[in-house]
C-alpha cells in the first residue's frame, strides 16, 4: 500500500504529546493587485512537526499574515484542493506532514506549475478541468437500459479500480514536464480518467476516446519521466495507466 | 454588479445539488453555483456506501429500511419520508450504476452489500447486509460518477460563486422566492440571479466543533442566509457524532471498518459494546456507540496516557480484506497516526459529523415558512436540509441515500415548478444586504481575530453540546456563543483586496457558523429529553408525551434591530409505527 506523499512514517503512534520546533516556511507570493512580480516570503513559526504542512499554512493564516491565499476544504487528501509544489515536489499540503520534509531547513512552498497562478497558490484550474473533460469522462452505453444493474464480474470491476481513486488534484500534470513546455498536451489526469472508462467492461466510447487521445496533443506526447506516478497522493499507477492506453491504441485491444 | 437569470439555480455541487442539476438541467434552464469546484464537495469524503434493500446477498426489503431508519431515528423521523427514502433507494442506487459507478460485485456481478450500523434483518434479529459500495472511497464514486454525468448533461456551473443571500419577495401576500446573491471568489464581484425556482444543497454545518470530520468550508451557509431571512431551521440539536474519528483529528474512519468485522476496545482489550448492544454490538446505531464511548472514558477504561479514547481494533481481519476494503481508512492511519493498522489497533474517539436538522422541506423538497405553508420557488436537499428521514439520529449510509433521493426530487420538482411559474421580481437594490456585509467586514478595523473566535467557539461546543449535555453546560455554550457574537463585531480583516479574498470569506463563515451554533444551543435547551444523538444527562429519557415533535426555530428582530431566537414544534408524521424502547 502507497501513501505517495509520506516517505516514512515514524513506527507506532507516541503518547500523542506536542513537541512544537521552529520551522521556516518560505512561501511563493503572487497579487496582482498589489504588484506585477512573485516574491519569496518567509515566515519562522513553531509548530509540531506532526502536523500537517496545511495546519502551517492555516496557522500563518490565522496568526500572523491573513492575506496568504490558497485552496483547501476536506483536509485528509481526498478533496483534491490543495495541490502545491513543497520543497520542489507536488504533494497535498493536507497529507503531508512536516517532520517528513527535513522542518531543520527552510521548507519552500510555491503553486503547481504549468497552469496560470492568480493569487499567491491558487492558479486556474479551467484549462486542466478542460482536459479532463475533453476526454468524455462520462460512461456511454447503447440500446435499452436494463431493469437491473449492468452485470460486471470482479475481475472486470478491478481492471479499472486504481484510475477509479483520482481526486483532480492535479498534482501529476502540474509534475509533467511536457505539460509545463505545452498547456495543449491533455496531461496525465484527463488520460487516467479516460483509462478509467476504457478499460470499463460496461463502456461502449473506448474506441471514441482512444481517437481523441491519439491526437498529437495526446498520449503519445508523454515520456514516461514518471513525475505522474511520483507525485499521485492516491498512489495511482499513472504512467502504467498512460502506458496502457497506448497499448490500447496499437493494439485496439482494450 | 451583474445580474443573470436562469429558470432553475441549484446552490451547492456535492451529491444533492448535483443530483438535482441533472434533472433540473434536462427540464429547465439551470444554473448550479458552487463555493468550491463541485469535486471538492465533502460528498466525497463518505466512505462506507449507500443503503438499499437491493437483497443481492441476503433476504432484504424496504419495510425493513424504513423500520430500521424510523427506529434509528428514535421514533423522530417524519415515517412518510422515510418510507419514500427506503422505497426509492432501490432505484438511485441501481440509476448510480447506470451512470457508470464502479460499484464492488458479488462473485455473480452483482452489486456487493456490507453490513452497516443500525441497519438489520426483520425488525431487529440481527445485521444485514444493505450497504452498496466502492471499497471505502464510496462518496468519492458517487461525487465523480455524478460530476461525470453532469458534465455528459452540459449543467452549467458558476465555479467559486459563494451564495451569500437569499431574495425573497412578496406577490399577493405570499412569499416566494426570487433569486439569490453570490460573489465570485476570484473577482470579488457580487452576482445576482434571478431565478423561478432555487435549490439550496449547500451541505453542512459540522465545523463549529472542534473535533469534526466535516471540511473547513463546512459552515452552514445555506442555512444561516434562510434563516436570516425568516426561515425557520428544524431539529438542530440534532448532530450526529460519529463514533470512529481518528483520535484527536478528527477525520472519519469509516463504520465499514466495523461492518467489515473490525471491533472496538477499551483500555483492557475489552470488546465493550457487548455490554451497551448485546445483539448486534459493534454495529448499533452511532449515538449509541458514541455514548459507550465515552461512558467507558468517563469510567476510566479509556486507552492512552490520558485515558481520553479507545481503539478500533483491525488486526485480526486479513491484510487482503483491509487491502481490498478499506485501502483508504487504513491509508489515513498510517499517514496521520505513523500505525499499521494490520498490527496496531487505531486509536478513536467520536467526531462531529452529520446534522440531521436543517432547512424543513416536504417531500417534494419544498422548504416550508412554518409548520404548513411552503415558500414557492424555494427548495432544499441534502444535509442542509430536513425532510426528516434522519430524525434524531442517522443511520450510516443513509446520508448518501438522502442527497440521491431527495437531490433528484427537489430537482424534478423545481424545474417543474419552474416551468410552470413566473419570475418574481427581484426586490429593490437586490444586492444591498450582502454588498453592506462584505463592505463592512472588508473595512473592518477591530482588534478581534476571526481564528481565536472561532477557536474559542468551538472549545464551548465540543466542552458543552457534544454527546453529553446539561441545562448546566448548554447555558454555559448559549452565554458563551452570545459573547463571541458580540465580540464578532469587532473583527479585523487583514486582506483587503478583492481578488480570492479567502480572509473575508472565512469571517463571512464564522458568521454563519455562530448563528447556527446559537440556534442548536437554545434548541437543544428546551429540549427538555434524551433522544437519538441529543443526550440529556439531566434528563436521561426519551418523552413521547412532550417531545415527539419537530422543533422549528425562528429568527426574530426587535424594533432595535436586536435579534432574537424563537422557538415553535411541528408534529411528527407516524404512519404504521409506534414508538418502543430502542434496544439494539
Amino acid at each position: 500500500m502507497s501513501t505517495a506523499t509520506v516517505e516514512k512514517p515514524e513506527a507506532a503512534a507516541d503518547n500523542g504529546a506536542s513537541h512544537k520546533i521552529t520551522v521556516t516556511f518560505r512561501i511563493r507570493r503572487f497579487n496582482p493587485e498589489v504588484s506585477a512580480e512573485a516574491s519569496w516570503q518567509d515566515f519562522v513559526i513553531d509548530i509540531d512537526p506532526k502536523e500537517r504542512v496545511l495546519d502551517a499554512l492555516h496557522q500563518i493564516k490565522w496568526e500572523e499574515d491573513g492575506t496568504l491565499t490558497f485552496r483547501r476544504s476536506c483536509a485528509h487528501g481526498i478533496c483534491g484542493s490543495d495541490a502545491m509544489r513543497i520543497n520542489g515536489r507536488n504533494r497535498l499540503a493536507c497529507k503531508t506532514l512536516i517532520k517528513d520534509l527535513n522542518p531543520a531547513k527552510p521548507i519552500s512552498i510555491e503553486a503547481i506549475k504549468g497552469l496560470t497562478v492568480l493569487k499567491d497558490l491558487i492558479v486556474d484550474m479551467e484549462p486542466f478541468f478542460q482536459a479532463y473533460r475533453d476526454v468524455m469522462p462520462f460512461l456511454v452505453t447503447s440500446g435499452n437500459e436494463p431493469t437491473r444493474e449492468r452485470r460486471q464480474s470482479a475481475a472486470d470491476r478491478e481492471r479499472f479500480d486504481d484510475t477509479t481513486k483520482c481526486i483532480l488534484c492535479a498534482a501529476c500534470t502540474s509534475s509533467c514536464p511536457v505539460f509545463w513546455n505545452d498547456g495543449q498536451y491533455f496531461g496525465p489526469a484527463a488520460i487516467v480518467n479516460a483509462h478509467r472508462f476504457i478499460f470499463d467492461s460496461r463502456d461502449e466510447a473506448g474506441e471514441q476516446r482512444l481517437e481523441i487521445l491519439n491526437d498529437k496533443d495526446g498520449v503519445w506526447r508523454c515520456r514516461t519521466t514518471f513525475n505522474c506516478t511520483d507525485a499521485c497522493p492516491r498512489g495511482i499507477e499513472v504512467t502504467k495507466a498512460i502506458a496502457e492506453v497506448k497499448q490500447a491504441l496499437i493494439t485496439r485491444r482494450f | 454588479m451583474q445580474i443573470h437569470k436562469y429558470d432553475t439555480v441549484i446552490v451547492g455541487a456535492g451529491g444533492a445539488g448535483m443530483r438535482a442539476a441533472i434533472e433540473a438541467t434536462k427540464r429547465s434552464r439551470t444554473a448550479v453555483l458552487t463555493k468550491l469546484y463541485p469535486t471538492r464537495s465533502h460528498t466525497g469524503a463518505a466512505q462506507g456506501g449507500m443503503a438499499a434493500a437491493l437483497a443481492n446477498v441476503e433476504e432484504d426489503n424496504w419495510e425493513w429500511h424504513t423500520f430500521d431508519t424510523v427506529k434509528g431515528g428514535d421514533f423522530l423521523v417524519d415515517q412518510d419520508a422515510a418510507e419514500i427514502l427506503a422505497k426509492e433507494a432501490i432505484d438511485s442506487v441501481l440509476d448510480l450504476e447506470k451512470m457508470g459507478l464502479p460499484f464492488n460485485r458479488t462473485p455473480d456481478g452483482t452489486i456487493d452489500q456490507r453490513r452497516f450500523g443500525g441497519h438489520t434483518r426483520n425488525h431487529g434479529e440481527a445485521p444485514v447486509r444493505r450497504s452498496c459500495y466502492a471499497a471505502d472511497r464510496t462518496g468519492h464514486m458517487i461525487l465523480q460518477t455524478l460530476y461525470q454525468a453532469c458534465v455528459k448533461e452540459g449543467v452549467e456551473f458558476y465555479n467559486e460563486f459563494y451564495v451569500l443571500d437569499v431574495l425573497l419577495n412578496e406577490v399577493d401576500g405570499v412569499r416566494k422566492a426570487s433569486g439569490v446573491v453570490a460573489l465570485e471568489l476570484a473577482t470579488g464581484e457580487l452576482h445576482v440571479f434571478q431565478a423561478k425556482a432555487i435549490v439550496f444543497a449547500s451541505g453542512g454545518n459540522g465545523k463549529f466543533y472542534k473535533v469534526s470530520s466535516n471540511a473547513h468550508t463546512l459552515t452552514g451557509d445555506g442555512q444561516a442566509a434562510a434563516f436570516r431571512r425568516g426561515i425557520p431551521l428544524e431539529d438542530m440539536e440534532f448532530f450526529q457524532f460519529h463514533p470512529t474519528g481518528i483520535w484527536k483529528m478528527g477525520i472519519l474512519l469509516t463504520e465499514g471498518a466495523r461492518g467489515e468485522g473490525g471491533i472496538l476496545r477499551n483500555k483492557d482489550g475489552e470488546r465493550f459494546m457487548e455490554r451497551y448492544a448485546p445483539t448486534i454490538k459493534d454495529l448499533a446505531p452511532r449515538d449509541m456507540v458514541s455514548r459507550s464511548i465515552y461512558t467507558e472514558i468517563r469510567e476510566g477504561r479509556g486507552c492512552g496516557p490520558d485515558a481520553d479514547h479507545v481503539y478500533l481494533d483491525l488486526t485480526h481481519l486479513p491484510p487482503e480484506q483491509l487491502d481490498a476494503k478499506l485501502p483508504d481508512i487504513t491509508e489515513f492511519a498510517r499517514t496521520y497516526l505513523g500505525i499499521e493498522p494490520y498490527t496496531d489497533p487505531i486509536p478513536i474517539q467520536p467526531t462531529a459529523h452529520y446534522a440531521m436538522g436543517g432547512m424543513p422541506t416536504n417531500v417534494r423538497g419544498e422548504v416550508l415558512a412554518n409548520n404548513t405553508d411552503v415558500i414557492p420557488g424555494l427548495y432544499a436537499a441534502g444535509e442542509v436540509a430536513c425532510v426528516s428521514v434522519h430524525g434524531a439520529n442517522r443511520l450510516g449510509t443513509n446520508s448518501l441515500l438522502d442527497i440521491n433521493v431527495f437531490g433528484r426530487r427537489a430537482g424534478i420538482a423545481a424545474a417543474e415548478y419552474a416551468s410552470t411559474a413566473d419570475f418574481v421580481e427581484l426586490p429593490e437594490n437586490p444586492e444591498e444586504f450582502v454588498a453592506g456585509q462584505v463592505e463592512m467586514l472588508r473595512d473592518a478595523t477591530g482588534t478581534e481575530r476571526v481564528s481565536d473566535i472561532r477557536r474559542e467557539l468551538q472549545e464551548t461546543m465540543d466542552k458543552n453540546a457534544m454527546v453529553f449535555r446539561t441545562s448546566e453546560t448548554l447555558t454555559e455554550a448559549r452565554d458563551e456563543i452570545a459573547a463571541l457574537r458580540e465580540r464578532y463585531k469587532g473583527i479585523s480583516v487583514q486582506d483587503k483586496g478583492r481578488r480570492f479574498n479567502t480572509d473575508l470569506l472565512e469571517a463571512i463563515e464564522l458568521g454563519n457558523l455562530l448563528d447556527l451554533a446559537e440556534v442548536l444551543v437554545v434548541s437543544a435547551l428546551a429540549r427538555k429529553e434524551s433522544r437519538g444523538g441529543h443526550y440529556r444527562e439531566d434528563y436521561p429519557d426519551r418523552d413521547d408525551v412532550n417531545f415527539m415533535r419537530h422543533t422549528m426555530a425562528y429568527r426574530e428582530v426587535d424594533a432595535d434591530g436586536n435579534d432574537s431566537i424563537r422557538l415553535d414544534y411541528k408534529p411528527v408524521v407516524q404512519t404504521r409505527y409506534q414508538p418502543m424502547e430502542r434496544k439494539y
